[in-house]
C-alpha cells in the first residue's frame, strides 16, 4: 500500500490533505470531526485580534448548472477570542496529537507577532502559517495581502517570526500579484521553511441586476471578496509551478486553489506541492469529501508506482518551461472515431467560429470530417466533444526534426510550413 | 372569445401523464443540452423550432426569448409541447440516445417555456400593415389557425368557417386528456386569434350554405384545413347497436362533455392505431376494469406508437392481436363482440372464433377523408379523399391553398401547424408579389 504520509517544511502529516486556513477551520470541534473524517492535518483559522464580520459573507459562481464552481468570501480573520482558540487547538492536538495543527496568524507589531507566537506554540501549534494573503478587508488594516504584496515588508515580518518561532514557519502567499516569484523569494529571505500558495484571488463574484448592487450584499453596499474553488484551479497550479521551477526558491509548497478530490491534488503535488489544503469543497461538500481523496491518491499512486509522496512531488515541473523551448516542429492532427462519433457537429461548430475551418459537415452521414491539411491540432474539437476518446489529437510525422523559437532564432534551425495561416 | 366549455366534462377526471417541469428541473435540463451544431432535433420537428437554441435560453433564465424563439416557428407551440410524440420527433432524434444517456426532455422544456408565456400573458407578434387582401380558411383546426397567424402577421384579413360549434380542431375535442384538456386547447386558440384580425363564423357549412363558389369570388385566397371526416363503420353485423361508437365521436363527447361509463364493465376498442391507443388508455382512465384493444395485425405491426402502447400496457389494458370482429351482438345495446383470428396475410383462420364481453365498443379503423367537398373545382386534385398539395401547400387552382389532416391523410398537430403556415407564406407570396406556386 503507497504511503501518504509526508512532510512540508517540517511539518510531518499522515497524509497530504490538510483543511485550509478558512471557516471549516474555525473551531475545536469542527477540526476534531475533520480528523475523525480522515483529514490530515489543518490550518486553525487566522488568529489575530479578533474582528467582527458582516452578514451576508459569500458569493457563489454558478457556471453552466453547477452551483458554487466558483466562490468568493469577505469574511474576516477569527472572530472568536484567542483565549477560546487557543484551549480549543490544546485540547484539539491532546485528542489528535498526529495531526499536524498549523496555526494561520495576522498581527501587526513585532511584539505582536512574538506574543501570538508564543501563544500558538504553548498551545501546541506544529507549525505556523503567517496570512500574508487576505485581500479583503485586512488589507486595508494594513494586514493581509497588503503584506504580501510588498516583498520587504513579507521578508521582515517573515523574519521576525522565524525568529520567535520554535516549529516551522510557512508563508502563505498572495496572488494579488503580477508575479508569484519575488514573494516566494522574499519569504525565503526571511528565512520561511515553506509556503502555502494560492490565497484567495480580488474579484467580485457577481452583481444583483437587480438591486444593482454586486454580490455578495451587505444592505446596499458590497465589497470585493477573495476568489477560490474549482474555477481558481488553473491560476494556483500555475503559481506552485512557477515558484517550484524557480532555481533560487527550493522551498517546501503547500499547494492551495481549487481542490476538490484526489486528481486535483495529484495535479499539485506534481507540480511541487508535499500537501494541499482545501477550503471551499468543504463548505460546499463537507469532510467526507477527503475518503475520495485519499484512496483515489492512493490507487494513482499504485498505478502509477510510487511507493511515497515525496516520489511524486515536483515531478511534472521539469515538463513546465518557457514556450521559447516548445517544439514547433511537433504536429497533431484531429481525428475522429466514426464509431463513436454521435454526430453532435459541436466540432464542426467550435472549429468553423472558434478555430481554423477545417471540420466539416458531409453530405451522406453526421460524422464531420477533418480536412487534415489544414488542421493545426489546436485541440479545440477535442474539448467541445462529448464523447469520451472520439477525437484524438494524432502526432503527424512530418519529417522536420525539433525546433524550437528559440533553436530558429539563434540556430536558424528550419521550421515546418505553417497550417491555417493563410 | 371562444365560449365556455361545460365544467362536468368527463375529460377533468384524467391528470397529466407527463409532469410539467419546475424551474430547477427545466434548468437542469436545459443545461444537459449540449446545443449541437445543425442539431437532429430541428430537422425532426416539423415546424423546424431551433430547439437547441430556445433550450439554452432556459438554462440561462431567458425564458422569454425561449418562449419566443418556440413561437417564431410553431404558433401553436403550447400544444405541440404537449401533444407532440416527441420520442418519434426531436427527442427520438436526440444525439443523447446514441450516448447512452437520457435524451433530452424537449417536449417537457417547450412546456415550460410556452406554459410561462401564456402564465405571463407574453405576446411576441403583432399584425402587419393591413394589405387590404382577405383569405377565407375552412376549418378552425391547428392547420388553418397556424395559416391565419402567419397571414395576419403579413397583414391580410383573415376569416375562418368552422363547421361544429366549438374551434380549435382535434385540438379541443380529440386529443387525449392526460396530455391535454379542451380548455388548454381553447385557450390557445384565444391566444392565437388575439392577434386581432381573424374573424371565426361558427356552424359554417362550406359546400353547403356557405358555397366554394362565394369563397372564391369573395376572397383573395382560401385555405382548406378542413380535416378528416366522421369515424368509419366496420361493416359488420351490429354496428349500429347502442353502446357503439366511432372512437373520434365517443372521444369528442367525453372531451366536450359527460360520458357515462358507470354500467360499462367490459370495452373492446378495434383498430390499431393512436386513435385505438388514445381510446383504450382513455376508457381504462375512466375506470372500466377490462378494456381490450382487438387489431388485425402484430403488435409490431401496428401504426400506433411503440411508447403509447408501453404507456396502455401500464395502464392495465389487454390486447388481442391478429383478430377481426365479426359480428356485434346484444339484446337492446351491445353485449359482445365475435371474432376471428386471422393469419398475417389477415385471412381468418378457420376454428379460431372466440367473443370478447363488451358493454362499450369503440371503433378506431380511420375516418372518412373530406377531399370530396373540393371535388368541384377544377385545377384540384383528390386522391382517395386527400387533397393533393404541393411542397408550399397549393393545390394547382389559383387562389386555393390546403394543409393539416385533409391533405396528409391524419398526422400530428405539429403537421398540420407546419403545413398551414408554409401554406400561409406561399399564399403572401401569391397575394403581394403575384407568386404562383404551380
Amino acid at each position: 500500500m503507497p504511503d501518504l504520509s509526508t512532510n512540508t517544511g517540517g511539518i510531518q502529516s499522515p497524509n497530504p490533505f490538510w483543511l485550509a486556513s478558512a471557516p471549516p477551520a474555525n473551531s475545536g470541534l469542527q477540526i476534531q470531526r475533520a480528523f475523525e473524517a480522515g483529514w490530515g492535518g489543518a490550518v486553525w483559522k487566522t488568529l489575530g485580534t479578533p474582528i467582527q464580520n458582516v452578514s451576508s459573507r459569500f458569493g457563489g459562481h454558478t457556471i453552466g448548472g453547477v452551483r458554487g464552481a466558483g466562490f468568493n468570501n469577505i469574511e474576516l480573520i477569527t472572530d472568536r477570542p484567542i483565549e477560546t482558540n487557543l484551549r480549543e487547538i490544546r485540547e484539539t492536538k491532546k485528542l489528535f496529537p498526529k495531526n499536524p495543527i498549523i496555526v494561520s496568524l495576522m498581527v501587526e507589531t513585532e511584539a505582536e507577532w512574538k506574543d501570538i507566537i508564543k501563544q500558538s506554540i504553548d498551545a501546541g501549534a506544529d507549525g505556523l502559517e503567517l496570512n500574508f494573503g487576505c485581500p479583503h478587508g485586512m488589507c486595508e488594516r494594513g494586514m493581509g495581502s497588503a503584506v504580501g504584496q510588498e516583498p520587504k515588508i513579507n521578508e521582515r515580518i517573515t523574519g521576525w517570526a522565524v525568529q520567535y518561532s520554535t516549529v516551522p514557519v510557512l508563508v502563505k502567499l498572495t496572488p494579488n500579484v503580477g508575479d508569484i516569484v519575488p514573494h516566494g523569494l522574499a519569504a525565503k529571505r526571511g528565512g520561511a521553511h515553506g509556503v502555502s500558495l494560492i490565497n484567495t484571488i480580488k474579484s467580485i463574484i457577481g452583481v444583483d441586476i437587480d438591486r444593482f448592487v454586486p454580490q455578495p450584499r451587505v444592505g446596499n453596499l458590497s465589497t470585493n471578496g477573495g476568489y477560490c474553488g474549482a474555477a481558481v484551479k488553473p491560476i494556483a497550479l500555475h503559481m506552485v509551478a512557477a515558484l517550484a521551477r524557480e532555481k533560487q526558491f527550493g522551498l517546501p509548497i503547500s499547494g492551495i486553489g481549487g481542490v476538490c478530490n484526489w486528481r486535483d491534488a495529484v495535479e499539485f503535488i506534481l507540480l511541487g506541492s508535499s500537501t494541499v489544503q482545501v477550503c471551499t469543497e468543504v463548505m460546499l461538500r463537507g469532510y467526507k469529501i477527503v475518503q475520495d481523496m485519499t484512496d483515489g491518491l492512493q490507487e494513482y499512486m499504485r498505478t502509477h508506482n510510487f511507493q511515497r509522496i515525496d516520489q511524486m512531488v515536483g515531478k511534472a515541473v521539469p515538463g513546465f518551461s518557457e514556450w521559447g523551448n516548445l517544439d514547433l516542429n511537433y504536429e497533431t492532427v484531429a481525428k475522429i472515431d466514426a464509431d463513436k462519433c454521435i454526430g453532435c457537429q459541436l466540432c464542426v461548430a467550435a472549429c468553423h467560429d472558434g478555430a481554423h475551418q477545417c471540420i466539416h459537415p458531409q453530405q451522406d452521414t453526421r460524422v464531420p470530417h477533418v480536412d487534415e491539411s489544414e488542421c493545426v491540432g489546436c485541440n479545440l474539437c477535442q474539448i467541445v466533444c462529448p464523447v469520451p476518446d472520439c477525437i484524438t489529437l494524432v502526432p503527424v510525422d512530418n519529417g522536420f526534426t525539433p525546433a524550437t523559437w528559440n533553436d530558429h532564432v539563434h540556430h536558424g534551425k528550419a521550421l515546418r510550413p505553417k497550417k491555417g495561416a493563410h | 372569445m371562444t365560449a365556455p366549455l361545460p365544467a362536468n366534462r368527463s375529460e377533468t377526471a384524467f391528470e397529466d401523464f407527463k409532469l410539467p417541469l419546475m424551474r430547477d428541473g427545466a434548468v437542469a435540463e436545459a443545461n444537459r443540452c449540449l446545443f449541437c451544431s445543425d442539431a437532429p432535433c430541428i430537422n425532426a420537428c416539423p415546424t423546424h423550432i431551433d430547439i437547441p437554441q430556445f433550450i439554452r435560453k432556459i438554462a440561462t433564465d431567458n425564458v422569454h426569448g425561449s418562449a419566443k424563439t418556440i413561437f417564431e416557428s410553431n404558433i401553436l407551440g403550447m400544444s405541440c409541447a404537449r401533444v407532440c410524440p416527441v420520442e418519434t420527433l426531436c427527442v427520438g432524434a436526440c444525439v443523447y440516445n446514441d450516448l447512452e444517456q437520457p435524451p433530452i426532455a424537449i417536449g417537457k422544456l417547450q412546456r415550460y417555456a410556452t406554459d410561462r408565456a401564456y402564465a405571463e400573458g407574453w405576446r411576441f407578434f403583432e399584425a402587419g400593415p393591413s394589405t387590404g387582401k382577405r383569405v377565407a380558411l375552412i376549418g378552425a383546426g391547428p392547420a388553418s389557425l397556424a395559416a391565419a397567424h402567419e397571414l395576419r402577421r403579413h397583414g391580410h384579413a383573415c376569416t375562418i368557417f368552422e363547421k361544429r360549434a366549438t374551434v380549435g380542431g382535434l385540438n379541443t375535442s380529440g386529443v387525449a386528456p392526460y396530455k391535454m384538456k379542451a380548455d388548454r386547447g381553447m385557450t390557445e386558440v384565444d391566444w392565437v386569434l388575439a392577434i386581432g384580425g381573424i374573424t371565426v363564423n361558427t356552424g359554417a357549412d362550406v359546400g353547403g350554405a356557405v358555397s366554394l363558389a362565394s369563397l372564391e369570388r369573395d376572397f383573395d385566397a382560401v385555405f382548406v384545413g378542413a380535416g378528416l371526416g366522421t369515424d368509419s363503420a366496420l361493416g359488420v353485423p351490429g354496428e349500429n347497436l347502442p353502446g357503439v361508437h366511432g372512437a373520434v365521436a365517443w372521444i369528442e363527447a367525453m372531451k366536450l362533455g359527460a360520458v357515462n361509463m358507470s354500467a360499462v364493465k367490459h370495452a373492446v376498442v378495434i383498430g390499431g392505431g393512436n386513435t385505438a391507443i388514445d381510446s383504450v388508455r382513455e376508457v381504462r382512465g375512466l375506470g372500466v376494469p377490462s378494456v381490450t384493444m382487438l387489431y388485425r395485425g402484430t403488435r409490431e405491426g401496428m401504426s400506433g406508437y411503440a411508447h403509447e402502447w408501453s404507456a396502455a400496457i401500464d395502464e392495465g389494458v389487454l390486447a388481442e392481436w391478429q383478430a377481426v370482429a365479426t359480428a356485434i351482438e346484444g339484446s337492446g345495446r351491445v353485449q359482445r363482440v365475435h371474432c376471428v383470428r386471422v393469419d398475417a396475410a389477415k385471412k381468418p383462420i378457420a376454428g379460431s372464433d372466440f367473443a370478447l364481453q363488451a358493454d362499450l365498443v369503440l371503433l378506431a379503423i380511420g375516418q372518412s377523408k373530406l377531399g370530396a367537398m373540393l371535388g368541384s373545382l377544377q385545377g384540384i386534385t383528390v386522391d382517395k379523399g386527400v387533397i393533393k398539395v404541393d411542397a408550399h401547400g397549393f393545390t394547382g387552382r389559383a387562389k386555393w391553398y390546403a394543409g393539416g389532416d385533409c391533405t396528409n391523410g391524419g398526422k400530428e398537430v405539429v403537421n398540420a401547424a407546419a403545413e398551414g403556415k408554409v401554406a400561409a407564406i406561399a399564399m403572401h407570396a401569391a397575394l403581394t408579389k403575384g407568386a404562383t406556386h404551380a
